[in-house]
């Protein structure tokens, strides 16, 4: 008897999925192709490129540890209270998202840069300036990334089953012991592909930081940054950084991938 | 607080332009049939109509606009058309077919893209000339004077890239002058460095004289002599393929007139010394 699914794709869903799947990944085939793979290797050697990846990987790094740190919380907020103005919170948190990153390293610009509303305090306090800094590109890396995270963790939240809350605050655990022990196992899955897209958000971040970090090489130069200003005069070597980054970004998110699936296949 | 609003504001509307830059050419094609009706027209003595497409560097945008909108304002029959966007993809849009009647660039490397491709119907010739300049905030906080405070770690600095060519010009003066430059950030063009002027955030920027007369509300601007090392001579040339010769003619000669050079003089440009 055959059941009524069958096991291969519906037509319907084959197509478009083929056409998305090609829409997707010609782009980067271009790249592949376009690549100046003869000299690839003296290209990589070049010392600027090892620099912008590792100020690159350590900012995306530190811009999702922040995310999850200040993000989880909000998320909590968002699907766990009852509070009036949840929708209005979500709304702003989620502003990032549709604001142009450059005019998001402007307003940046305006709160923590030297003439910005907390930026001037800080300077005429202690005479630290943020701009110009890693720092202000993780602060950059983080303001445009951590709503991706956020959004994910929410709608964990949601779909996970709050029975398993309920049955904890009965047996008399409050109600950060149940976030710590129950909430955060139970939704540890969306938490990583919260993550995840948080840090290739981060990873691939433009606009925010070359606004309000500026570019200079080995402080403020992440690859996305790299790759732009060699295409004003170097197009190949612009190739060469983006397939590097694609390539490393690609490496790093397989093997976090195979982690968790082993991880939650063994747990199931 | 509003005027920083309104800078956030002009920030974005500038990466519209950019964005739309693009499109410009597809416009410029559909032009080109229109032209070549026009051509015919005007070269039986009449007035000067159709359309007249003018690939110009970006820093021309104002001042272009302003003149294309005085020649309609002459030839009430003609439409002058633009597409301004950086030198090099310009040059590259020409080489690649695109329809044109007139080309000015910001520098002569480009133009020689163009002109070696054979595309100019005419020697070109430099019609105006910019340099750089150092841009400070209003007030000019930080007491800068020259050129030699860019060598000061203290001071928060910005320039252009190398890449870019108001970097590239920048790092010829600082070799002119020797100077050790200690720049904290390298702008991707010279709009950004001009921003971070505006904004507040660097103490010094250098940018091009007409960015600083752009800006003369919010920021202030520092003539230096080393400037000379680094003269942005621009050029502009009538092309071989033009749907529309006499109105390209035309527009070249009001560039090249008294009222010409005066509205590229206000714009901060100064008149080519060659």
């Amino acid at each position: 008897m055959r059941r009524p699914g069958g096991s291969g794709v519906p037509l319907p869903l084959l197509v478009p999925a083929a056409i998305g799947t090609l829409f997707l990944v010609l782009p980067l085939l271009g790249l592949v192709v376009r690549a100046p793979w003869s000299d690839l290797g003296a290209r990589l050697a070049e010392p600027g490129v090892g620099q912008a990846l590792r100020l690159s990987l350590l900012s995306a790094t530190l811009a999702t540890t922040a995310s999850l740190v200040l993000g989880v919380p909000i998320a909590w907020v968002l699907a766990r209270t009852r509070t009036r103005g949840r929708s209005v919170l979500r709304a702003l948190v989620t502003v990032p998202l549709v604001l142009p990153p450059v005019v998001g390293g402007v307003a940046l610009f305006l709160v923590l840069g030297r003439q910005g509303i907390v930026g001037r305090w800080l300077f005429e306090t202690t005479g630290v300036t943020i701009p110009f800094t890693t720092l202000a590109v993780v602060i950059a890396e983080t303001f445009v990334a951590m709503p991706f995270l956020v959004i994910s963790v929410e709608g964990a939240l949601r779909a996970a089953d709050a029975r398993f809350e309920d049955a904890a605050a009965t047996l008399g655990a409050d109600r950060w012991t149940t976030f710590r022990r129950v909430t955060l196992p139970l939704v540890a899955p969306g938490i990583a592909a919260g993550a995840v897209l948080c840090w290739a958000r981060a990873l691939g971040e433009f606009g925010a930081t070359i606004t309000f970090a500026g570019n200079f090489p080995g402080t403020t130069q992440t690859m996305p940054l790299a790759v732009y200003l060699a295409l004003q005069s170097d197009p190949e070597a612009a190739i060469v950084l983006s397939l590097v980054l694609l390539v490393v970004s690609l490496a790093t998110l397989l093997l976090l991938r195979d982690r968790w699936l082993t991880r939650s296949g063994a747990a199931a | 607080m509003s005027r920083r609003v309104r800078l956030a504001l002009s920030v974005a509307a500038v990466l519209a332009l950019t964005a739309c830059g693009g499109t410009s050419a597809g416009d410029a094609a559909s032009s080109a049939s229109s032209a070549a009706a026009s051509s015919a027209a005007s070269s039986s003595g009449e007035d000067l109509t159709g359309t007249l497409t003018v690939f110009a560097a970006a820093s021309l945008t104002d001042v272009f606009t302003d003149l294309g909108d005085r020649l309609e304002a002459d030839h009430p029959g003609l439409d002058v058309q633009f597409n301004f966007a950086g030198s090099s993809q310009l040059a590259t849009q020409l080489t690649q077919g695109a329809p044109a009647d007139v080309f000015a660039s910001a520098n002569e490397a480009q133009m020689e893209v163009v002109t070696d491709a054979g595309l100019q119907a005419a020697d070109p010739t430099v019609f105006t000339e910019n340099v750089l300049e150092i841009a400070v905030p209003k007030g000019n906080p930080a007491h800068v004077t020259g050129l030699a405070d860019f060598a000061d770690p203290d001071l928060t600095l910005a320039v252009c890239a190398p890449d870019v060519p108001c970097g590239a010009a920048a790092q010829e003066v600082f070799q002119a002058a020797g100077i050790d430059a200690q720049p904290d950030t390298q702008e991707e063009d010279v709009k950004a460095a001009l921003t971070k002027v505006q904004l507040g955030e660097v103490d010094a920027a250098l940018v091009y004289a007409t960015d600083v007369q752009a800006a003369s509300g919010d920021v202030e601007g520092i003539e230096f002599p080393e400037a000379e090392q680094a003269v942005n001579q621009y050029p502009i040339c009538t092309l071989e393929a033009a749907p529309n010769p006499d109105a390209a003619q035309a527009f070249v000669d009001l560039v090249d007139s008294d009222e010409g050079q005066q509205a590229l003089e206000d714009a901060g440009f100064r008149a080519p010394t060659s």
